[in-house]
């Protein structure tokens, strides 16, 4: 038989204001199994606790229902006052008359009436509740960074010297990212490979710091403190172990006219390269699908077409027949850094809804460039070798025309976030351009400059009060070809008049978007994105680098757009984070999980289907002679969030979450209608 | 770069923010067109080019729209842009420096009305060392013939005490006169100095 005790509060005035605390203790403790009523002004008190304590060690109560505030509030405080008492704590409920009554109601009366009613329903339910305990998990003390850009150079940096294990998984051939690309970084103008490469060696070096470059992730299972990754070793067609990156075979490749991705096609690579000098690790990929060998294997000849490369490496590193392999690794947390890609001005789109840009003649007119280009014609390593000359005839410009906004903050076009690091790149860009060609003129098109940040109003003034760029406020409407010079329709709206520039060279703005195949990637690790495809984090101003399924977190771009600050603290606060996490050695989770009763599941797996976490698995049951019966689902606990939605499908009532059985539920039911 | 219509072809790129950094010793640059100096300005409700819109088009290098614009001639100096503006600019002096340029480039470019009254003000300081309305008066209605222009509010000016019959002169006048002396005798020598060159 039941013996509950419950526990009235006042709350101060806020309850008992409006609630007749002493009538709700009353009424409650005429109902069966109740041994035990009370009413008191602060529950949560010392005092209050004590209460509840003498009261489960000397009437033995099997329950305890606190009729108080918010279980949000102090439904630990009240639990762990309970289990101080010796009773397991999942016996000791809230029913909540303050959020759900006092605060909400006027007429005391009805309000008293409606206390009762809740406090009767938690009663009935906590009749049938059963000792649950606490679940606790190990953690694997090792960490999963995706992109090996700044932001996840940061975090696996933090994180190794922090004392964990890292795995980091980049997708390119090297490390390093957008930033590696970038001439000059601002507000500062320091050169970014001087303050990157430095880090990205010691990436390299780092015991703790496993990096998997030319690699992906290709499936997730597991939970928070014990994940397993498969991670997919694309085929280099280089033995990494035999490679000592000397470049002969880089220079024996019959192949040379390959556009350069790390140049923004505005250079040539070969066939089998690394991206750029400084790449780390430092070690050749095949372009299979321009490498000459290849060509001619996939046309059927039987004859090798090519072998240069095979030829020229003295080390036999060279491996025509490397095909991608599948690695596992067990990981306790995972930093999601897979930063940005630009807008796609030309026409080919990534996502419906987006609209490119054909009034800006980008693709079109060779002199139309975006940002990162722009920064590849900048950058001393660059196809130019830092020498300001637009890409249609060599020639240096002597007025470029700068568009801000290309893609960011119209709608029309599909984005209507703000790109936010464009502001700041369009001044450095002026004053890149005018340190290197001193007649040189800039205009700049704007709708607004946002330049929110430490140094950062005072870096976009100097563009304009030092080095001598011109602002124009409007969007520009059409860019075209006429003759040797680029035509740039626009409008001053500070003057109201239209304005015509003949400008050598134009620079677009484009915004920022998420990497392609972020969706793909979110849906592998369970983390919802938004519809841009950008990582939602768990809280936007409390959790900014958790996201909604715990042990993963994110950094970078790949959450909103981002700069090489923001990107930074976000690494590090990421690594923190997990840094904390691997301070546990186990981790505790609420018992409130769903369990399978095996004996009743058909193994129709609707259950599967629906649960939003992957927590469901298959068993197989079989009898004493190792015959299978059946195979039914298993619920893995450390998975399980608890929402309950494969209770609700479960068509053979055979999946229950603890806690909330359809019993309980039942109970509580009955008890209003009553 | 070209604005449609009023604009000018360009001197070299951005030769009047640099022609007006040497006469008045201000960067223009620092303009960024927050508005306060027009928001201020006791002639904004009259003029086409408010002070805001004169920066601006300083820094846009729009020489002839500027110097053929009545605006700057209305002007009254009073300086109260120069005092609010938030950046250090000094709106009044780049008013004053286009006025010089204005008046270099065509004598006769300024409105003949505002001309006079100008020329009529700085003979009464030469003469009397301070401004003496009722000269001031005399003196411009002279050289633009308006006899009766605004003469029912003299009797009102005269009830007030705000028309003085008799000039004042201050005790320097002498110094005062060899100032516009000196002045003279150094654009004379300027003009003199460019012919030769």
């Amino acid at each position: 038989m039941a013996r509950i005790g419950v526990f009235v509060c006042h709350c101060g005035e806020n309850i008992g204001r409006t609630v007749d605390c002493a009538r709700v203790a009353g009424e409650i403790g005429k109902l069966p199994g109740v041994v035990h009523s009370v009413d008191y002004k602060y529950m949560c008190s010392d005092p209050g606790q004590a209460l509840i304590k003498q009261a489960i060690a000397e009437k033995g109560l099997t329950g305890v229902v606190v009729s108080a505030c918010s279980p949000h509030m102090h439904e630990r405080t009240f639990r762990r006052a309970a289990g101080g008492a010796g009773l397991n704590p999942f016996l000791c409920e809230m029913a909540n008359i303050r959020e759900h009554c006092s605060w909400i109601h006027e007429d005391r009366e009805a309000a008293t009436d409606k206390a009762i009613d809740l406090a009767r329903v938690i009663v009935e339910k906590v009749k049938r509740n059963v000792p649950l305990e606490t679940i606790r998990i190990p953690v694997e003390k090792r960490a999963l960074v995706i992109g090996g850009g700044i932001a996840g150079i940061q975090a696996a940096l933090d994180l190794a010297d922090g004392g964990a294990e890292v795995v980091l998984v980049e997708k390119e051939p090297s490390i390093g990212g957008h930033m590696s690309q970038l001439s000059e970084t601002f507000p500062t103008l320091d050169c970014s490979q001087c303050i990157l490469t430095p880090r990205m060696v010691e990436v390299y070096q780092h015991p703790r710091i496993r990096l998997m470059a030319y690699c992906e992730v290709d499936a997730v299972e597991g939970y928070i403190g014990n994940f397993k990754v498969t991670i997919r070793q694309k085929a280099r067609s280089v033995d990494e172990t035999k490679c000592n990156g000397c470049g002969a075979c880089q220079k024996a490749c019959v192949v040379k006219n390959v556009p350069s991705e790390f140049d923004e096609r505005l250079g040539k690579r070969t066939a089998i390269y690394v991206p750029f000098p400084q790449a780390v690790p430092n070690i050749p990929v095949i372009d299979r699908e321009h490498c000459a060998y290849f060509k001619g294997r996939a046309r059927g000849m039987k004859k090798d077409a090519c072998g240069k490369c095979k030829e020229a490496c003295a080390r036999g590193a060279i491996d025509f027949a490397q095909e991608d392999r599948f690695v596992t690794e067990k990981v306790g947390a995972i930093v999601v850094a897979t930063g940005y890609e630009l807008y796609s001005i030309g026409k080919d789109q990534p996502a419906a809804g987006l609209k490119g840009y054909g009034e800006y003649g980008y693709g079109t007119v060779p002199d139309v460039i975006d940002g990162l280009q722009f920064e590849r014609l900048a950058s001393a390593s660059g196809p130019t070798a830092g020498k300001l000359l637009r890409p249609s005839d060599g020639k240096v410009p002597k007025k470029i025309v700068f568009l801000q906004c290309v893609g960011s903050r119209d709608p029309a076009k599909g984005i209507d976030y703000c790109s936010k690091v464009c502001c700041m790149y369009v001044a450095k860009h002026t004053m890149l351009y005018r340190h290197k060609v001193h007649d040189g003129e800039a205009t700049v098109f704007y709708m607004d400059v946002r330049a929110a940040g430490k140094g950062y109003d005072e870096f976009t003034r100097r563009a304009v009060e030092e080095d001598g760029a011109v602002y124009v406020r409007g969007r520009v409407s059409r860019v075209y070809r006429d003759g040797d010079v680029v035509k740039v329709l626009g409008f001053d709206t500070l003057n109201g008049t239209p304005v015509e520039i003949d400008a050598d060279m134009v620079v677009l703005a484009t915004a920022m978007r998420p990497r392609k195949g972020i969706e793909k990637l979110a849906q592998t690790l369970s983390v919802s994105y938004d519809r841009h495809g950008f990582i939602n984090e768990a809280h936007p101003k409390l959790r900014p680098v958790e996201t909604n399924t715990a042990g993963v977190f994110v950094a970078g771009a790949c959450q909103a757009p981002r700069d090489i600050p923001d990107s930074v603290a976000m690494a590090s606060a990421a690594a923190a984070k997990v840094l904390g996490l691997f301070s546990n050695e186990m981790l505790e989770r609420e018992p409130t999980v769903a369990r399978v009763d095996a004996a009743l599941c058909a193994g129709c797996f609707h259950c599967e289907r629906v649960c939003p976490y992957g927590a469901v698995e298959h068993k197989e049951v079989r009898d004493r002679k190792g015959n299978l019966l059946k195979v039914v689902a298993d619920v893995n606990p450390g998975v399980c969030q608890g929402c309950g939605t494969c209770q609700a499908t479960c068509p053979s009532k055979s999946v229950e979450l603890m806690g909330f059985t359809d019993e309980q539920i039942y109970a509580e039911v009955n008890a209003l209608a009553l | 770069m070209r604005t449609h219509g009023t604009d000018a072809p360009a001197h070299g790129p951005l030769s009047l923010r640099a022609e007006m950094k040497e006469r008045t010793g201000k960067n223009t640059a620092r303009c960024y067109q927050c508005g306060k100096c027009s928001a201020g300005c006791p002639m904004a409700g009259e003029t086409r080019l408010r002070p805001h819109d004169v920066m601006r088009l300083v820094n846009q290098d729009a020489r002839a729209r500027l110097l053929a614009d009545e605006s700057i001639w209305l002007c009254l100096t009073c300086e109260t842009c120069t005092e609010r503006c938030p950046n250090g600019c000094d709106p009044a002096r780049t008013m004053d420096a286009l006025r010089e340029m204005a008046l270099e480039a065509s004598p006769g470019s300024p409105p003949r009305a505002l001309l006079a009254f100008h020329r009529a003000f700085l003979d009464q300081v030469r003469w009397t060392g301070r401004s003496f309305e009722l000269g001031l008066v005399a003196d411009y209605k002279l050289r633009t013939g308006a006899l009766l222009q605004d003469v029912a509010t003299a009797p009102g000016l005269v009830a007030r005490g705000k028309l003085g019959f008799v000039p004042h002169p201050i005790d320097g006048v002498k110094e005062v006169r060899r100032i516009f002396e000196a002045c003279e005798e150094a654009t004379r020598a300027a003009s003199g100095k460019k012919e030769g060159a």
